[in-house]
């Protein structure tokens, strides 16, 4: 078991012709990956690495079983690509885009709000199950068949708590990068769920970083409804206010959102903080044994 | 990206949301000129920075006579502002608004933003403006409410008539809160604002609600869309170095500490900042490189960061996932020669090849100090520094 993404899954990549759309496809075939199909509009009965390109995921949903689609569409066209995958019925949407116009989420959250979809992103590295099925822009390398559930509001900080584990024996089930936007998809609560109730998943790392309340919601949430072991982790400590830091959404603004109040958060609820994202892996092993 | 007052105040013009008649002025004599062609017997004037809280550090003042504008203008000219906003380096006034003052009764808050929480565009109101927002909602929490809107619907009556008796206004002024709500949500929608806010929105002794202040925030992800507020740009009121960094694809932001950070991705480089700190140094920057990390941005990000005279140690931390260790410390290692890199160095590598690259800095026989992990490297270049 995993969550989300398995061996099984089947992949749509949305963007597949552009620099970073074949990139990266590439990368999770030759992770093992299943990729049925792409979509660039335009580029339509074509192949890539003997992929079929269609011209729009409808088209695309027609033909072939698809589980997911991973969105490397650039940002001023990237709204569309959501609201069209989500249209066309697809489960799971990825979208890896980073750039894109918060007022252009708005409209997205808004719209697929009664779509039987899960978003994941934007400006996100994606989701992988380890050896099994990678949707995203991550080194596999660094992955390896575990217990333990893995959710981030950043990327290379998620390879971070990855490679420790890894290093430590535990391993992974699975990773989840839900972005670093102020207006996303999949939060930090709707993958501890899925996490909670994953049997193979036995202990559960959070990476969270300033700007919004998020960490907070999460803080509760694990206090009322996780039974598993959670390492949580906020990145921002000294960040100054009023400055974006990289991520569109990393941001303290009006004195709200800051790394302080986040931790205090995880205290008050009684989840195992680590002032050092060095300090996860030991955490987590710690809480496990 | 910030807009100025008086861009914002134009942006309000154009929208039909009621301001102050005023122009701009860039030399004492011109705020004179705008003065005169005003008329009336007083004056507003307002030092233009990026930058709230200009009214205590003496950016906004009221002239009784034409001669009074002149003189606040030429003390306000080309200073230099430190509010509890900018830091203290402050920033410098290159422009004087001139406006009619008005004379009101109220002074109410409004402003438009996007909501994290609800995930759309609320108002968010308060009967008690002027001040700061944040300290009203935490004394007066009631006095401070939002309305979410929802993007299908647009504002709905029921809101506004919600958000009148809220503010306390009478029949008459709601209706023209409904048009100043109404236009000021089409303004944000179509210059893709993230924040547009008036404060104060005053009720003047005629009943008539004006926006005496407008700060708007543009969101930078949707510039590529807007040429003509990408031209609005002021590039005074930035970071130059800042500035510059953007330019080359790099997210810097420059803070007061005196060890550099160089790092591939945004958690990992606010991470590195912290771990500097909790280690008991000073971060001098965060500075995130990207994932597509290159000799040439290391390079660049080098000599970014040694642009800073406070620099006295540099930690390169670099999590090579698609990167490859090694192209990364070869580019370190040109970066180092060409600059000639007097400064501690400590390095850190992770990832694809880092075996090759931990050889290539080995071999290269300049002083680098390599790290097993992050808290050996934020360790490392703490004590580097304090020696």
């Amino acid at each position: 078991m995993s969550i989300l993404v398995n061996k099984n899954t089947k992949i749509l990549c949305q963007g597949i012709t552009g620099n970073q759309g074949s990139f990266h496809t590439q990368h999770c075939i030759e992770y093992g990956s299943e990729v049925v199909a792409g979509v660039t509009p335009g580029a339509g009965g074509g192949e890539y690495h003997d992929i079929p390109i269609y011209n729009s995921v409808r088209e695309a949903v027609d033909i072939s079983n698809v589980d997911v689609s991973m969105i490397y569409v650039p940002a001023p066209f990237a709204a569309d690509a959501i609201i069209e995958a989500a249209e066309a019925g697809i489960k799971l949407i990825v979208c890896i885009t980073e750039g894109i116009p918060v007022n252009d989420m708005v409209k997205v959250k808004a719209a697929i709000k009664n779509n039987e979809c899960r978003l994941l992103g934007p400006n996100c590295p994606g989701i992988i199950t380890s050896e099994e099925c990678k949707v995203g822009i991550m080194p596999g390398f660094i992955h390896k068949k575990g217990k333990i559930g893995i959710i981030s509001r950043s990327g290379t900080l998620t390879y971070e708590a990855v490679y420790q584990t890894t290093k430590n024996g535990l391993g992974q089930t699975t990773c989840i990068g839900i972005g670093g936007d102020p207006i996303r998809g999949m939060n930090f609560i709707d993958c501890l769920k899925l996490f909670e109730d994953d049997p193979e998943t036995e202990g559960i790392i959070m990476v969270g970083e300033i700007g919004g309340t998020d960490e907070e919601a999460a803080a509760e949430f694990i206090k009322s409804d996780i039974k598993k072991p959670v390492v949580g982790y906020i990145a921002g400590v000294t960040a100054p206010p009023g400055k974006r830091m990289g991520h569109a959404g990393a941001i303290v603004a009006g004195g709200k959102g800051t790394a302080e109040e986040k931790y205090r958060a995880l205290d008050k609820a009684g989840v195992h903080s680590v002032k050092s994202p060095a300090l996860l892996g030991d955490a987590i092993l710690k809480l496990l044994n | 990206m910030n807009l100025h007052e008086f861009q914002s105040k134009d942006l309000f013009r154009k929208y039909g949301i009621p301001v102050p008649k005023g122009a701009i002025a860039t030399t004492p004599n011109e705020a004179k000129s705008v003065a005169h062609e005003l008329g009336g017997e007083k004056w507003v004037v307002k030092a233009q920075i990026h930058s709230g809280g200009r009214g205590k550090a003496g950016g906004v003042k009221i002239a009784k006579n034409q001669d009074e504008v002149t003189k606040f203008a030429k003390e306000m000219l080309g200073k230099t502002f430190v509010t509890k906003q900018t830091g203290s380096s402050g920033l410098p006034s290159n422009s004087v608004y001139i406006e009619s003052a008005t004379d009101y009764e109220k002074e109410l808050y409004i402003s438009l933003l996007v909501d994290r929480e609800d995930e759309c565009i609320s108002v968010i109101s308060s009967k008690s403006g002027g001040g700061n927002i944040e300290e009203v909602a935490e004394e007066d929490p009631n006095s401070v409410f939002k309305i979410p809107i929802n993007s299908a619907l647009g504002i709905m009556p029921y809101q506004l008539r919600k958000l009148s008796i809220g503010l306390g206004l009478t029949k008459e002024q709601s209706g023209q809160l409904t048009s100043i709500i109404k236009n000021t949500y089409n303004l944000f929608l179509e210059n893709d604002a993230s924040l547009v806010e008036i404060n104060p929105l005053v009720v003047s002794k005629k009943s008539e609600l004006i926006a005496l202040d407008a700060k708007i925030n543009i969101d930078s992800n949707a510039l590529f869309r807007q040429p003509e507020l990408l031209k609005l740009k002021d590039p005074t009121q930035e970071d130059e170095s800042e500035n510059d960094a953007a330019k080359k694809g790099l997210n810097y932001v420059s803070l007061s500490g005196n060890i550099a950070c160089l790092v591939n991705g945004a958690g990992l480089a606010m991470a590195t900042m912290d771990l500097i700190k909790l280690h008991g140094g000073e971060p001098a920057n965060f500075l995130d490189v990207g994932g597509g990390a290159t000799s040439e941005k290391v390079s660049y990000a080098l000599k970014l960061i040694l642009a800073n005279e406070n620099v006295q140690g540099i930690l390169v931390n670099i999590f090579g996932g698609i990167v490859r260790c090694d192209l990364i410390a070869q580019g370190i290692i040109d970066a180092v020669k060409e600059i000639e890199v007097s400064l501690p160095v400590v390095v850190r590598l992770e990832g694809t090849n880092v075996e090759d690259g931990k050889e290539i800095l080995k071999k290269s026989g300049l002083e680098i100090i390599t790290a097993t992990d992050l808290t050996d490297a934020a360790k490392k270049v703490v004590e580097a520094v304090n020696k």
